[in-house]
């Protein structure tokens, strides 16, 4: 019987069996690096909007504050996107003949908001409301990040359920004091003692017990 | 496995491709044209009217609420959020906004302002005044008192008497 595997078959199997091996590597290391990258999310990626707003300019150059244009958000589960009233409080008299500024002109005499892009959308089976986390004191940089200094605005993060679940199973550092809810410069304290921890959740009366229960955020 | 078998599974799996995205559910979210008149999803109720359990703007207003140091540090608040970009923190009429070329407002301390009414202030926060738009959607009407109570304490800070000043502190004085 003819030999049906030469020599030379031993190099090819190995060969095989490596271009095999780092083939699964690089699959799983890709992949990892995928999941993990903004791609999928969108992170620091910035929509195009009907106008581009800068939100360095007016919420960092101007000092004004987040709440002059989002003042739902102490109240209500929405922190509200500006209509073109918000605007024109403003840009009735300032900028008036600006061409980027003409969509917001239009809506605001048509009566009408203007249609923002969502850069910030949770998935609709999510529940978040705002008014509960600005009552005790989580300010707005905490979630949305730098947002004084975005000329455009994007996500500075992803939005995850294990970025929630961080927070919620130990909120105590993210507790601000009452009235920095929109301050740029608080950071989250660090080496807190476990009596100082009590101390602020007490302060606020928060219970992070059941923050980790499914029901509070899907219901 | 035959082709007998595949069939059955390939049709188990075939529910599956119809599952409906959870994630954007068919409501209109804000910020997104409403789908059947394609005008805004959420807007303003029509003048006059009031959401039941909801007590009227004209009932929280028509009561001055005692002044106490929490209605004032709530006054300050707003007034530094919705004001103070035109007005100035101090109420001088020059905040970052008029420095940019916005027209300047009036100080508030003239004798014009320091001997209007409340009532004055209460309407040009909920109606506007000139080329100054109405806050009234921004600053609820359980809030308009404390920022007036707010703008009166800044007049009165700018315009005390050394003689109302109580004793001791008359005494720091330089
Ligand atoms: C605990 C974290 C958290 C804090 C604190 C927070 N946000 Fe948000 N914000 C979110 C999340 C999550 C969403 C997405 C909500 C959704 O899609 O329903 C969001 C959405 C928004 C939106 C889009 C419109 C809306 O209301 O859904 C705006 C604008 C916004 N936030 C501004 C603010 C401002 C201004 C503050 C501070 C006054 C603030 N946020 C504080 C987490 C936070
Ligand atoms: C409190 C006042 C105020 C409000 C409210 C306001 N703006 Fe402005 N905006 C300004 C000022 C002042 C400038 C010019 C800044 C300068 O001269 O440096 C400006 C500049 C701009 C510009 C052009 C300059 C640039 O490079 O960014 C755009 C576009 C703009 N605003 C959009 C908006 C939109 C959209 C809204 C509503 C969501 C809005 N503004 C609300 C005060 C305001
Ligand atoms: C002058 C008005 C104005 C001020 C002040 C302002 N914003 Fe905004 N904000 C907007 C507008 C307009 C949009 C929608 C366009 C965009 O995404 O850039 C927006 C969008 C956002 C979004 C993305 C919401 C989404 O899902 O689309 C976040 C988050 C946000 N703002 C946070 C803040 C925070 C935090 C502050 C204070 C540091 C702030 N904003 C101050 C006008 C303002
Ligand atoms: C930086 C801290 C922080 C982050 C991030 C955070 N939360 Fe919270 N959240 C809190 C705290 C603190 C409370 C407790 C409020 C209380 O006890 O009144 C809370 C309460 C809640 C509640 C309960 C509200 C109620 O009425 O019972 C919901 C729902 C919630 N969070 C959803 C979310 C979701 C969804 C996310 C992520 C998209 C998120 N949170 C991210 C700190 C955080
Ligand atoms: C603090 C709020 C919070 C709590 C508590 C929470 N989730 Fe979530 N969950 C989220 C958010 C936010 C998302 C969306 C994440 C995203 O968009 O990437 C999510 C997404 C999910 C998804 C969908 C994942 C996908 O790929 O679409 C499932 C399933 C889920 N959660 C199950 C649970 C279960 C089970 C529990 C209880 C053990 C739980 N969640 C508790 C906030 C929460
Ligand atoms: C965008 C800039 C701007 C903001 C913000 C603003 N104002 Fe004004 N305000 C003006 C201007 C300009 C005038 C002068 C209007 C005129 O004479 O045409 C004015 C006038 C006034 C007057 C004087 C009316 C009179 O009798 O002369 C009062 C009182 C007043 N504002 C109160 C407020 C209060 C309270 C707030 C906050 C809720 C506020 N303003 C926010 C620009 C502003």
């Amino acid at each position: 019987m003819a030999q049906v595997f030469k020599p030379s078959a031993d190099i090819i199997l190995r060969a095989v069996i490596l271009i095999i091996v780092i083939a699964v590597i690089v699959t799983v290391v890709s992949g990892w690096l995928y999941w993990h990258s903004g791609w999928l999310t969108d992170v620091a990626e910035a929509p195009e909007q009907p106008v581009p707003f800068s939100h360095r300019h007016h919420a960092g150059d101007l000092n004004i504050d987040c709440r002059y244009c989002h003042y739902t958000g102490e109240e209500t589960a929405k922190a509200g996107l500006p209509t073109s009233e918000t605007c024109m409080t403003c840009h009735s008299q300032l900028w008036t003949e600006a061409e980027a500024l003409r969509p917001v002109r239009q809506a605001y005499t048509e009566g009408r908001p203007l249609w923002w892009q969502r850069v910030v959308d949770s998935p609709d089976f999510v529940y978040f409301n705002h008014a509960a986390h600005l009552d005790v004191g989580v300010g707005c940089t905490t979630c949305h990040g730098p947002v004084q200094e975005m000329a455009l605005t994007y996500e500075s993060h992803a939005y995850t359920m294990g970025w929630c679940l961080d927070c919620h199973r130990d909120p105590a550092p993210n507790l601000r004091p009452e009235g920095a809810v929109t301050a740029f410069d608080w950071r989250p304290r660090t080496g807190l003692s476990e009596t100082e921890r009590q101390a602020l959740l007490e302060a606020r009366d928060v219970h992070p017990e059941r923050l980790t229960d499914c029901y509070t955020c899907h219901r | 496995m035959t082709g007998r078998h595949l069939l059955p599974l390939l049709l188990c799996l075939l529910p599956l491709a119809a599952c409906p995205d959870m994630a954007d559910q068919k409501r209109p979210d804000m910020a997104e044209p409403e789908p059947v008149l394609r005008g805004p999803t959420s807007s303003l109720p029509v003048p006059g009217t009031v959401a039941r359990g909801e007590r009227s703007a004209w009932d929280v207003l028509k009561d001055r609420p005692e002044m106490t140091p929490a209605l004032l540090e709530r006054g300050r608040e707003r007034f530094n959020i919705y004001c103070a970009p035109c007005h100035g923190v101090a109420g001088h009429g020059s905040g970052l906004i008029v420095e940019r070329g916005f027209p300047a407002p009036p100080s508030f301390h003239n004798d014009r302002l320091r001997d209007a009414t409340p009532g004055h202030f209460l309407s040009v926060i909920e109606n506007g005044f000139g080329v100054m738009y109405p806050y009234g959607d921004r600053v609820r009407p359980a809030d308009r008192w404390a920022v007036v109570a707010y703008i009166r304490a800044l007049q009165l800070s700018q315009h005390a008497q050394v003689s109302e000043l109580p004793e001791p502190l008359r005494e720091r004085l330089p």
